[in-house]
């Protein structure tokens, strides 16, 4: 546990690494605010909330209609599954591994957003 | 015996501070860790300061009291980091913030939103260390037969010798260490008493109705209000931000976030099952917040349940030690830098006052509402100002200086309000106290449709467009994403 110490970096600011590099067309564009940086950024920011929202919705449809359902329907509110009430099994233990799906899933597409970034504004 | 547990999760927790005394050098690796904390350790860590006493002893009393309603409290604290990890995780550390006050000050340009945030920053820690410092007093003096001060008083000495002595690089091991303390200090036990229950023929609870959920007056608008309020909440509380600095970019706080995830789920598989047996077992205590540590005693009784009642308490105070930590070090964080001129001095001054102030009120209110009631509204705080000012700030470009600030002090005083009028008068009946006990479901829109409305008539901040350069952008690509450097560096 001695050898916890970070390996040596060289420090430099972003700022002077874009301006000293050639090539990379697209990020000159976004590094000097034009209108095709512009169009790059906001096709990057739209793919990623795109994404984003897609799984709040599934959040707000599935978890948002749980108490709903058990409000309206007494079978699923009173049922028994497995020796568990419905419920129960539903809350303490099902919703556990979808989130962790969900969150798994999830960073795979946001990665893939940014890697098809990348190749679209890296291309020389 | 007992004692016993706890002086060995104090003399560990301690131990480790030290360990990382040698490591922490500079200002950078007294807040952060030196961001160089790989994501399962980072993960572990943020488990063990997020599963707070509140999840280790609050859930199974609250789900022991008032039934299945009680199981949305877990399933808002795991499901609100699924909203993190989507909305907020990767943009917020490639922000380059330390602190909540940093990100406002970096996305939108100006001191005064900073100080809001810090501001309140302050009031939710303060809220969630309160419940914290007030079960451990009663927790120490249940177990020792002690006054109900050297609860508190003890966990907020150990939490300043270990904050003083390694910041967060400390802190980063420890928390990795209690997350898995606590996990088995919950575990184990609960296997022995489950046999224990089948031999005794696997009793049901007296009345069934207990575990229908929706069983209390207005019972759907409060389980949407919490909700709300526990998935959006979690994104706000400054213990939990503090935590993505230390990944080393924007990817690697998405991977540790998912990690977060797992091992939040499968911890809060556990607090169900001991309010259930609770409920067979140990329906008349007077405290409920104690089943979990009087289960072993009466389902196994004997030595065998003094055992397993002492790894339950050492679980306990590494809840209490974890969670308290970690708060200190965010609101001493804030404290340090927008109150006094920053640097290590002003961060252990900074200490002192983050935890003598609710150890104060501690000492002089030693119990109110039960520990999850109270963590709950710190997570409807959190919900209606930080969510809000971070998810526009992130996707929104025209959101302005003048509409989170807006926002920030219409979320505050009308969150802010219903918790002190809650705390002030506890649980209450009827619309008016159910509206006061469970805020979110109408502060949290308020507060998100006054930062639109009032960003709608004001200039967004000159940057802007850089700045989003900086939040969304992975860190492998060469651009110019602006100069701004949080000032402590």
């Amino acid at each position: 546990m001695t050898d916890r110490r970070p390996s040596r970096v060289t420090v430099t600011s972003p700022k002077t690494r874009a301006v000293a590099r050639w090539g990379g067309r697209g990020t000159r564009e976004i590094d000097e605010q034009t209108a095709l940086g512009e169009v790059y950024m906001r096709s990057l920011i739209r793919a990623q909330l795109r994404l984003s929202l897609f799984v709040c919705t599934l959040l707000v449809l599935v978890v948002g209609g749980l108490p709903l359902l058990f409000w309206l329907s007494g079978s699923v509110r009173q049922g028994r599954l497995a020796g568990l009430p419905v419920p129960w099994l539903l809350l303490a233990v099902l919703l556990y591994p979808l989130f962790a799906l969900c969150g798994w899933w999830y960073v795979r597409q946001a990665e893939a957003n940014e890697r098809d970034f990348a190749d679209l504004v890296d291309r020389r | 015996m007992n004692l016993a547990a706890i002086v060995a999760v104090s003399a560990a927790t301690l131990l480790a501070g030290f360990y990382g005394l040698r490591l922490a050098r500079t200002t950078s690796d007294f807040y952060v860790a030196s961001r160089a904390v790989s994501p399962v350790a980072n993960a572990s860590a943020i488990g063990g300061e997020y599963l707070s006493a509140a999840s280790f002893l609050g859930v199974a009393g609250l789900v022991l009291t008032n039934g299945a309603d009680m199981l949305w409290l877990p399933v808002g604290w795991t499901g609100g980091y699924l909203v993190l990890l989507v909305l907020v995780s990767a943009p917020l550390r490639r922000s380059g913030a330390y602190t909540l006050p940093d990100f406002a000050e970096a996305r939108l340009e100006s001191m005064a939103v900073r100080r809001a945030s810090a501001l309140l920053v302050v009031l939710i820690g303060w809220l969630y260390l309160l419940p914290q410092l007030q079960t451990a007093g009663r927790v120490l003096a249940a177990v020792t037969g002690g006054p109900r001060w050297t609860g508190g008083a003890l966990v907020a000495a150990i939490v300043i010798i270990g904050v003083w002595s390694g910041g967060m690089r400390s802190i980063t091991l420890v928390q990795a260490f209690q997350y898995w303390l606590k996990l088995t200090a919950l575990a184990v036990p609960l296997v022995f008493l489950l046999i224990a229950w089948r031999g005794d023929g696997s009793p049901g609870v007296s009345d069934p109705t207990w575990l229908l959920p929706l069983q209390q007056e207005h019972q759907l608008y409060a389980t949407y209000s919490l909700i709300l309020a526990t998935f959006l909440g979690t994104m706000g509380l400054p213990h939990v931000l503090v935590r993505f600095y230390t990944n080393p970019e924007g990817r690697a706080a998405r991977r540790t976030t998912a990690v977060v995830l797992g091992l939040l789920g499968l911890f809060y598989l556990l607090p169900a099952a001991y309010g259930a047996l609770g409920r067979v077992y140990a329906s008349d205590l007077a405290d409920p917040d104690f089943v979990v540590l009087e289960l072993p005693h009466r389902l196994v009784g004997g030595l065998g349940g003094d055992l397993l009642g002492a790894l339950l308490t050492a679980g306990a105070f590494a809840a209490f030690l974890s969670t308290s930590s970690g708060l200190t070090v965010s609101v001493a964080g804030v404290i340090g830098q927008d109150l006094f001129h920053g640097g290590v001095r002003s961060f252990r001054a900074a200490t002192l006052l983050a935890i003598g102030v609710p150890l104060s009120v501690a000492l002089a209110v030693p119990s109110s509402l039960p520990v999850a009631t109270m963590v709950g509204l710190a997570f409807a705080l959190a919900a209606s100002t930080f969510c809000p000012l971070l998810v526009l700030g992130i996707w929104w470009r025209g959101l302005t200086a003048a509409g989170a600030l807006a926002g920030l002090v219409a979320g505050g005083v009308l969150a802010g309000g219903a918790v002190v009028f809650t705390v002030a008068l506890g649980a209450g009946r009827g619309w008016g106290a159910t509206l006061l006990a469970q805020p979110g479901a109408w502060t949290v829109p308020v507060t998100f449709l006054v930062m639109i409305l009032v960003s709608r008539r004001t200039a967004a901040p000159a940057g802007v467009a850089r700045t989003m350069v900086r939040l969304h952008t992975p860190e492998a690509l060469a651009l110019d994403r602006g100069d701004w450097r949080p000032r402590r560096v």
